[in-house]
């Protein structure tokens, strides 16, 4: 991990995390610190949006302006909040039911629009909050509370879909390795354009198949095995691999983000702009009338 | 003279739009008050489009129940609409392509068949739709409008068109002018021309005004009928205001985004329709909840489901009450009009960000799509804006907490970015803090006081609101009781009443949420009946004011066609209810000859028209009926006899004619 900007202490947030001991998302908490830190960015300036479940709790573990907001709605109410104070880093907190379930077609557009947001999911395979159900990444034939005969269903390949919808920066990382989760969140705040963070993020207590062994067990490194980000069918090739589990960045490709393109936002955020606009402009939107 | 209405019919394609707007604005221009409604379906060629433009000196509120002038852009119009235009009014048409039969217009009709063709002809070769400058040139001398006006909107109309399309617009014009005032004189109008020019706008369009004087830098929407102009004016123009305006994928992202925006500190819109703000409910109650100021206009059209999108209806009433899951702080707003859609979007934003909750202001597809002139006053680029109390800074050592239990139940706001102040907006309960009220930091009477907290806003924003308008009589042996756009409307039903010797008063509801339950008694008890007047099946206003004030009305006037109000339907209805008469369902002679319209459109193309209809008694169908007789468009033969229930509305029968070969036999034998 590099130097930190910021001490880790400055995002203590006011209360702990009721999360069950051991859960994954300790591990993303602390990687989300690390990486606000390691870029100086102050909590003023940072909001953490989130929906509802387990993980979507994290806004109120840590020490920055949020929103904890309804399930699977994260991603347009960052935009908005985004659009409108474009000074602001904006990160999007949540699992697996909330983003890639309910939220899911949302994700999917922002990332064609490469809005600049850093979405962090906490991929536990299993909706948690509301005691065990599958969720969109719950493996086939696995039995859960709503599949006690087995998933019928495949499972979504959250990082194939995102090389197919257009995102510009494409990761996963794994709790049990905060110090490189860390890198990857930071690497997604500094990218300018939306960034998925996926993040194998074990659920102590309803999933005991995805377990912290089952990873150590199967995850490498991309970056140690001579993976070019810029190569998209590589990313999309490591992206489908089921046996061993890549984690790091799979892609990355720096184009304007919807910001860039915006003609309102050219003279800065419009939250800082003077309320009343440009009062001929509307004098002659009424001559027009006339 | 009074008001005179001009109905413009035509096929979608035809190019109607721009025929009512060039006579509008060039009415408009010289000092004229408009008023204009067009009824449309939802298809880009084909199907009858219809346009009423009332105009007048004095304010026009409605469209009016009266046709003075009609220009026909084809058969269909001529056949459908000849015969609404009243002693001394006139037919305008091309007499080259159209034929107008002689038993259609009624006693002291004038034609003017226009020899478009020949007028044309020194333009050289021009596409068809050039009849219609003719026919406006024609149409604009009737009504004594000074052609120079007609050439310079003419002109503006086609701005930015390729320059000899212009000049032919403008060329047909003045050709059709000069034709029609060889033939005949104009009409005696009384009008003097002011030429002092009113705004002449739709309630989309002043509610994107309105939008832009309040400081709105931020607008989402999903596509729908009838708000989809707002995004298109908002698109064109709100750049230039520092705007940001984001098509989203769907409603639940655009209340979201909005949502967003105006927790960030920037003034927040979206605009929907019924179904799209069912998307959004559970959002509402949310933008509640975390105390964010959102606006959010819901344009109601025809319902339930896709319903009829492209007609008006007043049906999401009780929808938008029950929207989002628990008690929330909101104000619901339902402007009376055109100018009032201006002002109520400004003050929704006010009410919004004064007392961090969602303003929904009620429109509907007449309000969203009829253009109105109103007074350059009634847009006021100055209006006052409040912004809240704010919190732009916190002392190191002082704590920051964004939901302070306060006695008037707003609690300072501090936006993201602002210094010490950093906290969670919750979407689950909360303390002062922000701090969830979660299974581990379960507090029963903190929940309490919180609810009561968010509810208590609603105390000062009820004290603050103005009672709803009164118009007529003081002590009205009628008091008719509308809410929303019905406004103007019913102020005309009110001044026709009068003039038939019925005291008549209006009560119009602006504030639907808080209630004003308390100026609703007092008016109540100033009327002898009440007539609650609303564009639904059911009457979902007048059960909400009887669960607020107890008051039962003594009747209801309701439309639920998809068509809008006019003076003359609610005058009729309520002199109904004053007299003890119920308002008859069956179908009327009108409604029957649409319905056969509808059969023969659908099922036989364009080959028929129902050229006469004759009602018949129930012993022949089972039920009352009209017998429709289908005459062939070509050469007028009989093509058979339609039989359409007078009760139920269904086709009972469609007789066939004896095949013409068949009777030339039996003429023979």
């Amino acid at each position: 991990m590099a130097t930190l900007e910021l001490p880790i202490e400055t995002y203590d947030g006011p209360v702990d995390p009721d999360w069950c001991p051991a859960c994954g998302d300790f591990g993303v908490l602390k990687a989300l610190k690390q990486a606000a830190g390691s870029l100086g960015i102050r909590p003023d300036d940072m909001l953490v949006v989130s929906g509802i479940g387990c993980s979507s709790n994290l806004p109120g573990f840590i020490h920055a302006y949020g929103v904890h907001g309804l399930h699977g709605r994260a991603v347009p109410l960052a935009t908005g909040a985004h659009l409108a104070n474009t000074d602001l880093t904006v990160v999007i907190t949540g699992g697996d039911g909330d983003g890639y379930g309910i939220g899911l077609g949302h994700m999917l557009h922002a990332m064609r629009r490469n809005l600049n947001l850093t979405y962090v999911v906490m991929n536990n395979q299993v909706y948690g909050l509301t005691t065990g159900q599958a969720s969109p990444t719950t493996g086939l034939e696995v039995v859960t509370k709503s599949t006690p005969r087995g998933n019928p269903e495949l499972p979504l390949n959250p990082l194939a879909m995102a090389l197919a919808a257009g995102c510009g920066y494409v990761a996963r990382g794994f709790s049990g390795d905060v110090a490189q989760m860390a890198g990857l969140i930071a690497g997604g705040m500094r990218h300018r354009g939306f960034a998925l963070v996926d993040v194998f993020s074990p659920c102590v207590t309803y999933n005991h198949l995805n377990t912290y062994p089952y990873f150590r067990e199967r995850v490498y490194k991309l970056e140690e095995a001579g993976h070019d980000p810029a190569d998209l069918a590589a990313a999309m090739r490591a992206a489908g691999e089921s046996e061993r589990l890549p984690t790091g960045l799979f892609y990355q490709v720096e184009r304007p983000s919807y910001a860039d393109r915006e003609p309102a936002l050219a003279d800065g955020p419009p939250v800082k702009r003077p309320i009343k606009g440009n009062g001929d402009a509307f004098r002659s939107l009424i001559a027009a009338m006339c | 003279m009074g008001a005179l209405s001009i109905g413009i019919g035509g096929a979608a394609g035809d190019g109607l739009a721009r025929c009512g707007d060039i006579l509008a604005r060039t009415g408009t221009r010289l000092g004229l008050h408009a008023y204009a409604y067009n009824s449309y379906q939802s298809v880009i060629r084909g199907g009858h489009i219809w346009l009423t433009l009332r105009m007048g000196e004095d304010k026009v509120r409605s469209h009016g129940d009266h046709l003075n002038l009609l220009i026909a852009l084809n058969q269909d119009t001529l056949e459908r609409h000849a015969p609404q235009v009243e002693a001394g009014g006139w037919i305008v048409y091309a007499a080259d392509r159209l034929t107008c039969p002689e038993r259609l217009p009624g006693k002291d009709v004038n034609l003017l068949g226009m020899p478009v063709k020949e007028l044309l002809k020194p333009l050289g070769k021009v596409p068809p739709v050039m009849q219609n400058s003719v026919l406006v040139g024609a149409a604009a001398h009737l009504l004594g409008l000074d052609p120079a006006v007609l050439e310079g909107v003419t002109g503006d109309i086609y701005a930015g068109k390729p320059v000899e399309v212009i000049a032919h617009n403008v060329d047909a014009t003045r050709a059709g002018h000069a034709h029609a005032r060889q033939h005949t004189a104009a009409l005696n109008t009384g009008w003097a021309f002011s030429r002092t020019a009113r705004p002449f706008l739709t309630g989309n369009q002043a509610m994107a005004l309105g939008a832009l004087a309040a400081g709105c830098k931020f607008y989402a929407a999903y596509p729908m009928t009838p708000v989809s102009n707002i995004l298109h004016y908002l698109a064109a123009h709100g750049p230039d205001f520092g705007m940001v305006v984001k098509q989203c994928e769907d409603e639940i992202a655009v209340i979201h985004t909005a949502i967003g925006a105006g927790y960030a500190g920037v003034r927040a819109m979206c605009a929907t329709s019924g179904g799209g703000f069912a998307l959004m409910s559970e959002a509402v109650g949310f933008a509640g909840m975390i105390e964010a100021p959102v606006v959010i206009v819901e344009g109601q059209r025809a319902g339930p489901s896709t319903g009829v999108p492209t007609k008006t209806e007043q049906g999401d009433l009780n929808q938008v009450f029950g929207a989002s899951q628990g008690d929330y702080p909101r104000a619901i707003l339902a402007p009376v009009d055109t100018a009032d859609a201006f002002g109520s979007v400004a003050e929704a934003f006010n009410l919004a960000e004064r007392f961090q909750m969602p303003v929904i202001v009620m429109s509907d597809l007449a309000l969203a799509e009829h253009y109105e002139t109103v007074e350059h006053t009634d847009l006021d680029w100055d209006m006052p804006i409040d912004r809240g109390e704010r919190v732009d800074d916190v002392a190191e050592a002082d704590g920051y907490l964004r939901y302070r239990l306060t006695p008037s139940g707003v609690s300072p706001r501090a936006l993201p970015g602002t210094p010490r102040a950093a906290h969670i907006a919750a979407s689950d309960e909360h303390d002062e803090a922000g701090i969830l009220l979660s299974d581990v930091f379960a507090s029963p009477p903190m929940r309490r006081k919180m609810h009561e907290k968010r509810m208590r806003k609603l105390e000062a924003v009820a004290a603050q609101l103005p009672p709803p308008e009164r118009y007529g009589a003081s002590r009205p042996e009628v008091l008719l009781i509308g809410w929303g756009s019905t406004g103007g409307v019913i102020r005309e039903a009110v001044d026709l009443l009068s003039e038939r010797g019925v005291v008549a008063g209006q009560m119009q509801v602006k504030y639907l949420l808080p209630f004003p339950t308390g100026a609703m008694l007092e008016a109540i008890d100033t009327a002898r009946r009440t007539v609650v007047v609303e564009n639904n099946l059911t009457g979902q206003f007048a059960r909400y004011l009887r669960a607020e004030t107890g008051h039962r009305a003594h009747g209801l006037v309701l439309r639920y066609d998809g068509e809008p109000f006019t003076p003359g339907y609610i005058a009729e209805r309520a002199q109904a209810v004053l007299t003890g008469r119920s308002q008859p369902l069956a179908l009327s002679e009108g409604e029957a000859r649409e319905c056969a319209y509808h059969y023969i459109r659908s099922r036989l193309g364009d080959m028929a028209w129902p050229a006469t209809l004759r009602r018949v008694g129930e012993h022949v169908y089972g039920e009352p009926a009209w017998e429709a007789r289908l005459e062939g468009r070509d050469d007028g033969h009989d093509m058979g006899l339609l039989v359409i229930g007078a009760d139920t509305g269904a086709v009972l029968a469609l007789h066939h004619p004896i095949p013409r070969t068949q009777e030339a036999a039996h003429g023979h034998a």
